[in-house]
């Protein structure tokens, strides 16, 4: 499944995360998942949300780059190997992974959000 | 010791005489020769008969950087091309350059003038200097070097760079001197104590210039390497290095005005002000061939006097620098001007037009840093690509001034905007 993520550059400064989710949350947009990638520089804030549109246009209102990009979400079974399987499917079709972060659990299933390098395919991939 | 006493210890009154027939001869020869200078004298109805003396300097229009800039590459050259030897060349704010031309006389009052300037920090043919300033277009390496072999040394061409080599050298080579920027000697000073090597060397002078320093700073050096620190001042324009020096008594630089007349002026009314009084150091270039200049405004704040020194020499010395008139920055002795880093950063479009230069000195080494607002529709979301775009802008800043700067990317927005004049640069060196 292809789902917009959100993702904002944050300055290496104390409190820049925490008016991110202030603003999200004065949005009233749910935070589903978050992965931050950082350097000594800067972070990179990636999120799936519930309302990706909005949160860009409040981001941006409140003077963040952020933006949209197309991120494939793969729901992995719960079990050993699970993960492995998918980067080998991905990895046949010579898809490179950009990077990837952990979704949800639930139960006996987890879901994994994905960029890769041709978003499409890679879902053909994972429908097969 | 003293290197010319006719010139360097002559009565006020012979200088006088000296500068006003160079004068006079100066200005006839560039209104043959320049067309500019001409033209400049042309439009107010100056002719070289109305120059008789030193005092009458004041009738002449200034020459500034910009009618360098305007005329290049050769443009004021006031003799064929077949009669220059050398050529200089200093970044300029538009990343056209500013060029200068030597001819071989010109090269030889150079080094006549850098001779004194070694000669005031006390340094004479027993000793071994090592010149540690860039050789190359910038006018330090070479001018320093042409003088240190004038007056006898053994001149070590060591350039920039090495650190580790320079000191193994100091040492081995029992180097009693050395020619560099005053931040790079006190880095220099870093790596003997790291090195232990402090007490294995036999350094007694040393001769910096090419960036504005403190007299903390030089005080700092005398007494880190126990010798006696000097500050030569030049600007490529009007020759390089050896237009001034401070000698033993630290008491002010010594001005070779047989061949550089020295005024100084207010900045905004360009009248001439008091001795002692601080304002802009204008400089006339009394006997240069190749690049003569009339008044030419270096921007560079000091105050002047013309009483003599308890070191026997009567020419007139300027202070320890106060500032300068423009927005000009010394970075490691390279001249920045905030415009020139504005005009690489138009060209690179994932960026916004403001920025911020944040100037400071670390372990005694000039740090550069050029804050950026990316343009939100340039906006990745991977770190592979904002590295790219700050690897981008710094290739675009280091192509424009010759310096290696660590880019920054900040929010949008977050770079301050002032109404008025922009700031545009942070400088937290300290000068006192
Ligand atoms: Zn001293
Ligand atoms: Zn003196």
């Amino acid at each position: 499944m292809i789902e917009k993520q959100l993702s904002v550059f944050i300055e290496n400064r104390t409190g820049r995360l925490g008016e991110v989710l202030q603003v999200l949350k004065d949005s009233e947009v749910n935070i589903q998942s978050l992965s931050l990638a950082d350097t000594t520089e800067y972070g990179l804030l990636r999120l799936i949300v519930d309302k990706p549109e909005i949160g860009k246009e409040r981001l941006a209102a409140a003077g963040f780059s952020s933006m949209l990009t197309d991120v494939l979400i793969v729901r992995i079974p719960h079990n050993p190997g699970g993960l492995q399987n998918i980067l080998k499917t991905v990895a046949e079709k010579n898809i490179s992974v950009e990077y990837m972060y952990g979704l949800t659990i639930t139960g006996d299933e987890a879901s994994v959000v994905m960029k890769t390098s041709d978003l499409a395919k890679a879902c053909e991939a994972f429908k097969e | 010791m003293i290197w010319n006493e006719t010139k360097e210890c002559m009565s006020r009154e012979e200088m006088q005489n000296l500068q006003s027939a160079r004068l006079r001869k100066l200005v006839d020869y560039v209104y043959h020769n320049v067309e500019f200078y001409r033209k400049k004298m042309q439009a107010i109805g100056l002719l070289p008969t109305d120059i008789k003396g030193i005092e009458d300097i004041e009738k002449l229009p200034f020459t500034t950087k910009d009618d360098l800039r305007d005329t290049y590459p050769f443009g004021l050259f006031a003799v064929p091309q077949s009669q220059i030897v050398r050529i200089h060349a200093s970044s300029g704010t538009t990343g056209k350059a500013t060029v200068v031309g030597y001819t071989r006389r010109d090269l030889d009052i150079w080094a006549e003038c850098v001779a004194r300037c070694m000669t005031m920090a006390g340094i004479g043919r027993h000793d071994v200097i090592q010149i540690a300033y860039g050789y190359g277009l910038f006018t330090g390496g070479l001018g320093a070097h042409n003088g240190a072999e004038k007056i006898g040394a053994m001149v070590v061409p060591m350039s920039t760079g090495n650190s580790k080599k320079l000191t193994t050298m100091m040492v081995d080579f029992g180097a009693t001197a050395i020619a560099c920027t005053p931040s790079y000697l006190l880095h220099i000073s870093e790596v003997l104590q790291e090195e232990g090597l402090l007490d294995k060397i036999k350094l007694k002078a040393a001769v910096c210039g090419a960036e504005p320093w403190t007299e903390k700073m030089r005080q700092e050096i005398e007494k880190r390497l126990n010798v006696h620190a000097h500050d030569i001042y030049g600007l490529s324009e009007v020759m390089g290095p050896g237009v001034a020096c401070d000698c033993e008594e630290h008491a002010g630089l010594h001005v070779c005005e047989d061949h550089f007349f020295p005024e100084i002026v207010d900045p905004k009314t360009l009248k001439g002000v008091a001795d002692g009084e601080t304002g802009e150091l204008v400089f006339t270039t009394l006997t240069k061939e190749g690049l003569p200049l009339i008044r030419y405004r270096t921007k560079d704040l000091t105050s002047i006097t013309r009483e003599k020194c308890a070191c026997g020499r009567t020419s007139a010395r300027i202070s320890r620098f106060k500032g300068r008139s423009d927005d000009m920055l010394i970075i490691r002795g390279v001249n920045v001007f905030p415009s020139q880093v504005e005009a690489a950063l138009v060209n690179v479009e994932e960026v916004a037009p403001h920025y911020m230069i944040v100037v400071d000195r670390v372990n005694n080494l000039d740090t550069m840093e050029v804050q950026v607002e990316l343009n939100s529709e340039f906006y990745t979301d991977e770190i592979r690509g904002i590295e790219r775009l700050t690897k981008k802008i710094a290739h675009a800043i280091s192509q424009a001034i010759g310096l290696n700067a660590k880019i920054t990317i900040v929010q949008p927005g977050s770079l301050k905007r002032s109404e008025g004049k922009a700031v545009h640069v942070i400088d937290k060196r300290k000068y006192d």
